[in-house]
């Protein structure tokens, strides 16, 4: 187990070193003069001159390329053009509102998406199962803006059963709670759909096995044999699933802040483009992409602590 | 094909794809409105004979915007989609027929590019590049990429061991040539699959970058930015919001079903993927 956790842990490392080089490459390569772009078009040369300097970027790319890989590992992603505050601190400000808001994109996918699975494959072939099957596909489809606009639209506009607008009042934590439904729901709906197909398919293998089987010979009640013996071994995969779903949440979660004018690492990023902010975007997109390959490694560290084939495949 | 007509979701989805092709190609004979003309007389105006879908904050007819729209978003799944397959295929080829070294850190590049979020590695990209049709498309190559090429790799290292292939090279065929005309007719089945399964997504993404003002700038209809109109005036009139996401919700459900359906027809291999 050690062995394959230093090797995955390498393995990590190694990705979000690639992915500063790919980034730098991204910024330098691509036509564009950063420092015009972060004052603007009324600057003038010697103000542009500075900020280069201010910058870094009159030294040689190699030089360059050095210090924003240590600055980077080091935590250390420069500051931000308007207050000159450093860039990781305004990133790890917003950081918990994106989290919660995943959470509770999580708490809406597992909550309705196990069950539903779980139904559709103990009733196998019928009409719920395909019901089931449909839907899931249609939620993963949809994409998540669309889902927050309608949200919006219906219980917000419309119906005003929700609030429409921010993350709530600080320390009320029921106001939070209220806040939070319809922007995670807008984050998680799509989940639903892939736990559903995913629990469905894992839970059908399980059934099958040669232990539920020796349940059901012992005669235990066929409620027991489902969620205690069956449900408990169909629901590991999911967890590498929701490692990579994370990932795929963060890009949402841009959408329902937005929309739902919540603070957060997308509204953060957002609101840096229109005032372009830029060591602000490329910090704050390090950092959400650590958090997404450190959620990787500890879905796989999971999943190889319980099975000891993924650890010998490695 | 006749498989494909004896499913209902299938079918189901195969009209819907229709309906928004056929909206998309013959959209200057299905409305007499044009979709960026201006018309502050009629702001705001809720579905009628006249106006299918209403029209927007500034007069503008909706349905003939959705349907231009639908030009704007099937151009970009299908030129996006195209230049991923070739790259993808190329560098699969590459990493999957070259030395080891290579197709180790080939692999490792793709696990890089795809750790960033793509909303993310959209927000970043179009800060330098600046919004246009041409960022949304180097989005998608950059999020499609990874995933093909990992594809073609693996199928490639299956296949190169095989007999045929060692026939091949035992009779002098030049590397290029193993490559065409041997490996790449193996490779490629599976791989139109699944890109015609990431159609959806690619469309979501043109409609998200051009909803975040990233992608197609105005006055030029797309789902997206109808969609921001929407969202910018949700409180003033429901009829916006409705016209730009009703298409979104029809076009990837459509691809879906018919993806789905097209997947399970053609290749049982690939079920459950994801």
């Amino acid at each position: 187990m050690l062995n394959y956790a230093v090797k995955r842990l390498g393995l990590s490392v190694a990705i979000v070193s690639l992915a500063m080089f790919l980034l730098f490459c991204m910024i330098y390569l691509v036509p564009g003069d950063p420092a015009s772009v972060a004052l603007g078009p009324r600057a003038t040369e010697a103000m542009k001159e500075a900020m280069r300097v201010r910058m870094g970027l009159d030294q040689p790319v190699w030089v360059q390329f050095w210090n924003f890989f240590t600055g980077a590992w080091t935590g250390d992603l420069g500051e931000e053009v308007l207050s000159g505050r450093p860039v990781l601190d305004v990133v790890l400000e917003q950081l918990p509102y994106t989290l919660v808001l995943i959470a509770g994109g999580i708490s809406w996918s597992v909550a309705l998406g196990i069950p539903l699975g779980c139904w559709a494959a103990i009733n196998r072939g019928s009409f719920a199962d395909r019901l089931v099957g449909i839907l899931s596909v249609a939620v993963i489809a949809v994409p998540s803006f669309v889902v927050a606009i309608y949200a919006l639209l219906i219980f917000a506009v419309t119906l005003q059963w929700l609030p429409a607008i921010g993350a709530g009042e600080p320390g009320d934590v029921g106001d939070q709670l209220v806040h939070l439904i319809l922007p995670s729901l807008a984050v998680g709906l799509g989940w639903v759909g892939y736990i559903a197909r995913m629990v469905r398919a894992s839970m059908l293998e399980v059934l099958e096995a040669s232990h539920i089987r020796t349940a059901r010979a012992f005669g235990l009640p066929e409620r027991l044999i489902t969620y205690r013996y069956a449900l408990t071994i169909a629901i590991l995969p999911t967890i590498t699933l929701l490692g990579i779903g994370i990932g795929q949440m963060l890009s949402s979660a841009v959408f329902a802040e937005i929309v739902f004018a919540r603070p957060g690492v997308g509204k953060l990023v957002y609101d840096a483009i229109l005032t372009r902010n830029f060591p602000l975007v490329t910090g704050a997109v390090l950092v959400t992409t650590v958090i997404f390959v450190l959620l990787n490694l500890i879905a796989d560290l999971i999943v190889g602590a319980l099975d000891p084939r993924v650890r010998s495949s490695f | 094909m006749r498989r494909l007509l004896r499913e209902p979701l299938g079918l189901f989805g195969l009209s819907l794809v229709l309906l928004v092709i056929l909206g998309a190609v013959f959209a200057d004979l299905l409305t007499q409105w044009d979709p960026t003309r201006i018309n502050p007389r009629d702001r705001f105006l809720g579905p009628s004979a006249a106006h299918l879908l209403g029209t927007d904050q500034l007069g503008r007819d909706l349905f003939s915007r959705v349907l231009h729209g639908g030009r704007i978003a099937l151009y970009v799944a299908l030129v996006s989609t195209a230049i991923s397959l070739a790259i993808g295929i190329v560098l699969g080829l590459i990493a999957g027929y070259g030395p080891r070294w290579l197709d180790n850190l080939m692999i490792l590049l793709f696990d890089a590019m795809k750790s960033f979020p793509t909303v993310m590695l959209a927000l970043a990209l179009v800060t330098i590049t600046g919004p246009s049709l041409t960022s949304v498309i180097l989005v998608v190559i950059l999020v499609n990429v990874p995933g093909y090429a990992r594809i073609v790799r693996t199928q490639t290292i299956a296949i190169k061991s095989s007999e045929f292939v060692t026939a091949a090279q035992s009779m002098g065929a030049s590397t290029a040539r193993i490559l065409r005309v041997h490996i790449m007719p193996n490779v490629i089945g599976p791989l139109v699959i699944l890109a015609s399964m990431d159609i959806p997504v690619v469309i979501a993404i043109e409609a998200g970058m051009s909803f975040l003002g990233l992608g197609v700038r105005p006055p030029t209809p797309s789902w997206g930015s109808i969609l921001n109109d929407g969202f910018g005036q949700i409180r003033e009139t429901p009829w916006i919001a409705i016209a730009g996401g009703l298409p979104i919700i029809i076009i990837t459900l459509g691809f879906t079903f018919l993806g789905e359906t097209l997947r399970d027809v053609f290749d049982p291999r690939l079920k459950g993927r994801g």
